[in-house]
């Protein structure tokens, strides 16, 4: 069963060639072994795992025939499951046993998957190598002295090594799409809006968005499915699509199909896609593997019947310096909650509740989490709004003013999603600016609000998986998901799969 | 374009900026840890100050992804009472209280 695609176990399944029971039991010892050599996941609780197992198979003796049902899945560790201990990789919340679920993980509950395992991350999601986790890095499966990427490393590596067949992320400036890069596999972030954001513990609460990551762009088409849809408890989840669609359950899979009917011709199916690659994605800073198998990946597109033209994102560059002040302003205030009052992580020892507060939150919170609180607190601090925040928030406007300028001439816009292959483990943990640089390419689309994706599109040094990015409009996933569909239809990078010496 | 003004006004951070800011956040930091935090915050920074150079004087800024009013709903109660749920998570708590050091003598 290892290796198969959710519509593959979801036939499978159906099919009775094998029951839900089995498959996670199986599932479940594949994850025990990696445990030691991956340190995908923080926490794996098979007994809750078998009974939402057993209850998958019960519905379907009772006639049920979700298309999802039954097949095991991983959440990152960012999303409250009730019953489950749920630690957003930090120590401030290392034994909280969230007492509800995330709006995701009800909707894939209700969709059948069986919840397996809680995946590593960055602490609070605040990394792009998974090194920042109070549970230790994650291995990239492709060479286990590499990064899987982050902030969702521990999904990223659990779905490459094929311990599940897909796993949800959250992305706030790349953190599903340059991990899907570097660990091999694909991942979508939605437009802003599209996915509940209730029981995901908040980071940069005008970016955060969650999104799938799977082995193929038609298996997140399938989990973008189950994971989209309208959530009252989130005060900026959209309520209809903009031609008047409900944002419910079931419409993403038909947009799917009906971007897949429109991209139909046997030879170029492509024929109607106008692709935009951006000057300023192919400059010095990207690696010159990366770069070969992005331009291979290009002509293939072209020979399935893609039109490219060069455009122009000006305001590229800006977007990491605006970033890293709205993602840490936005940071600093989110995680001011952390007091050691009512949940979470409280010193041993304080003298009155000022010192209380203090050593609570630089006990439990990591260096780089504490870094972030540091530059978001200045920035938003007397004198230095207008100064910073203000002109972040303009800046922010110029790069999504960008987009849609090129989107006038252009479907999609493509590029690198990585300016190189995974990087050796602690080899940018000690220099921040050279680890926040990392992300250059995811960013501009959380600003802006766009959906993306990243899919396998080739390797580079040391046999290391390259990533391309298909930047969209906003609600344009279906079509993104269907031209990826198309490029993976004649292309195998994506079935290409690490080894797996523990099994 | 009073706001633009500001933008020069991009220095280097010093050191009782650090604890300034720490205070503000509610975190206790060494003073081997402010140290290192002043050398790395002031390579962030230097990263950021390019923004600065940037004329925006035109430009309204973002707050959000998407331009949307807020939602308005009823005003009832929507949510079930968990409170033991909820408390069960506190560090210390007692008769249905959460304890914190006494503030008020």
């Amino acid at each position: 069963m290892h290796g198969l695609t959710l519509h593959e176990l979801g036939r499978a399944l159906a099919e009775r060639q094998i029951s839900s029971m089995e498959l996670t039991q199986r599932l479940l010892a594949d994850i025990g072994r990696a445990a030691e050599p991956l340190n995908a996941f923080i926490t794996v609780d098979p007994e809750r795992a078998l009974a939402a197992a057993r209850a998958a198979d019960q519905r379907r003796a009772m006639g049920d025939a979700a298309p999802l049902l039954g097949i095991p899945i991983a959440h990152k560790d960012i999303f409250c499951a009730r019953g489950w201990r749920t630690t957003c990789g930090s120590r401030m919340l290392e034994g909280f046993v969230s007492p509800y679920d995330a709006g995701v993980v009800e909707s894939c509950e209700r969709a059948g998957l069986v919840l397996i395992g809680k995946t590593n991350m960055d602490e609070f999601a605040m990394g792009s190598s998974n090194e920042t986790s109070f549970f230790g890095p994650v291995h990239n499966p492709w060479d286990p002295a590499r990064v899987p990427g982050g902030s969702s490393g521990g999904s990223a590596a659990a779905v490459a090594a094929r311990l599940v067949p897909a796993a949800t992320g959250t992305d706030t400036g790349g953190s599903i799409r340059q991990p899907a890069a570097l660990s091999g596999i694909t991942g979508l972030k939605p437009t802003y809006g599209l996915v509940s954001r209730f029981g995901m513990i908040a980071f940069a609460s005008s970016l955060d968005q969650a999104g799938p990551m799977a082995t193929s762009a038609e298996d997140c088409a399938l989990l973008l499915d189950a994971m989209a849809g309208f959530d009252p408890r989130d005060s900026t989840a959209i309520e209809y699509l903009p031609d008047g669609a409900a944002n419910a359950s079931g419409e993403q899979w038909r947009r799917y199909q009906r971007a897949l009917a429109e991209l139909a011709a046997v030879d170029r199916p492509l024929a109607d896609v106008r692709i935009g690659l951006p000057e300023q994605y192919f400059g010095p800073g990207l690696s010159d593997d990366v770069r070969a198998a992005v331009d291979a990946a290009i002509d293939q597109l072209g020979r399935l019947g893609a039109r490219t033209k060069s455009v122009s994102l000006p305001n590229s560059a800006l977007s990491v310096p605006a970033y890293y002040v709205l993602a840490p302003a936005e940071a600093s205030s989110n995680l001011s909650r952390f007091d050691g009052v009512r949940y979470g992580h409280r010193a041993a020892e304080y003298a009155d509740l000022m010192e209380m507060y203090c050593r609570s939150r630089a006990e439990g919170f990591g260096a780089e989490v504490r870094r972030r609180i540091l530059i978001g607190t200045y920035v938003l601090s007397h004198g230095y709004y207008d100064a910073y925040y203000v002109k972040a928030q303009k800046i922010r406007r110029l790069i999504a003013d960008d987009f849609a300028r090129a989107f006038r001439d252009v479907d999609v816009v493509l590029g690198p999603t990585a300016p190189s292959v995974a990087f050796p483990l602690a080899a940018k943990s000690a220099d921040p600016v050279q680890m926040y640089l990392n992300d250059i390419f995811t960013i501009p689309a959380n600003l802006a609000g766009l959906p993306a994706l990243s899919l396998p599109c080739g390797f580079g040094e040391g046999g290391l998986p390259v990533g391309l990015q298909c930047v969209g409009p906003v609600f344009s996933e279906a079509r993104l998901l269907a031209i990826a569909h198309r490029y993976q239809a004649c292309t195998d990078w994506h079935r290409r799969m690490p080894p797996r010496p523990w099994m | 374009m009073p706001t633009d003004a500001n933008a020069s006004t991009t220095k280097r951070l010093e050191r009782r900026d650090v604890t300034h800011v720490a205070r503000l956040a509610r975190l206790a930091l060494s003073d081997a840890e402010a140290d290192k935090a002043l050398d790395e915050l002031n390579a962030i920074f230097e990263m950021i100050a390019v923004m600065a150079a940037v004329d925006t004087s035109d430009v309204l800024p973002m707050s959000h992804a998407i331009e949307m009013s807020a939602r308005l709903r009823d005003d009832v109660v929507t949510e079930p009472d968990q409170r033991d749920a909820h408390m069960a998570l506190a560090p210390a708590t007692a008769a249905g209280l959460y304890l914190v050091p006494r503030i008020i003598e």
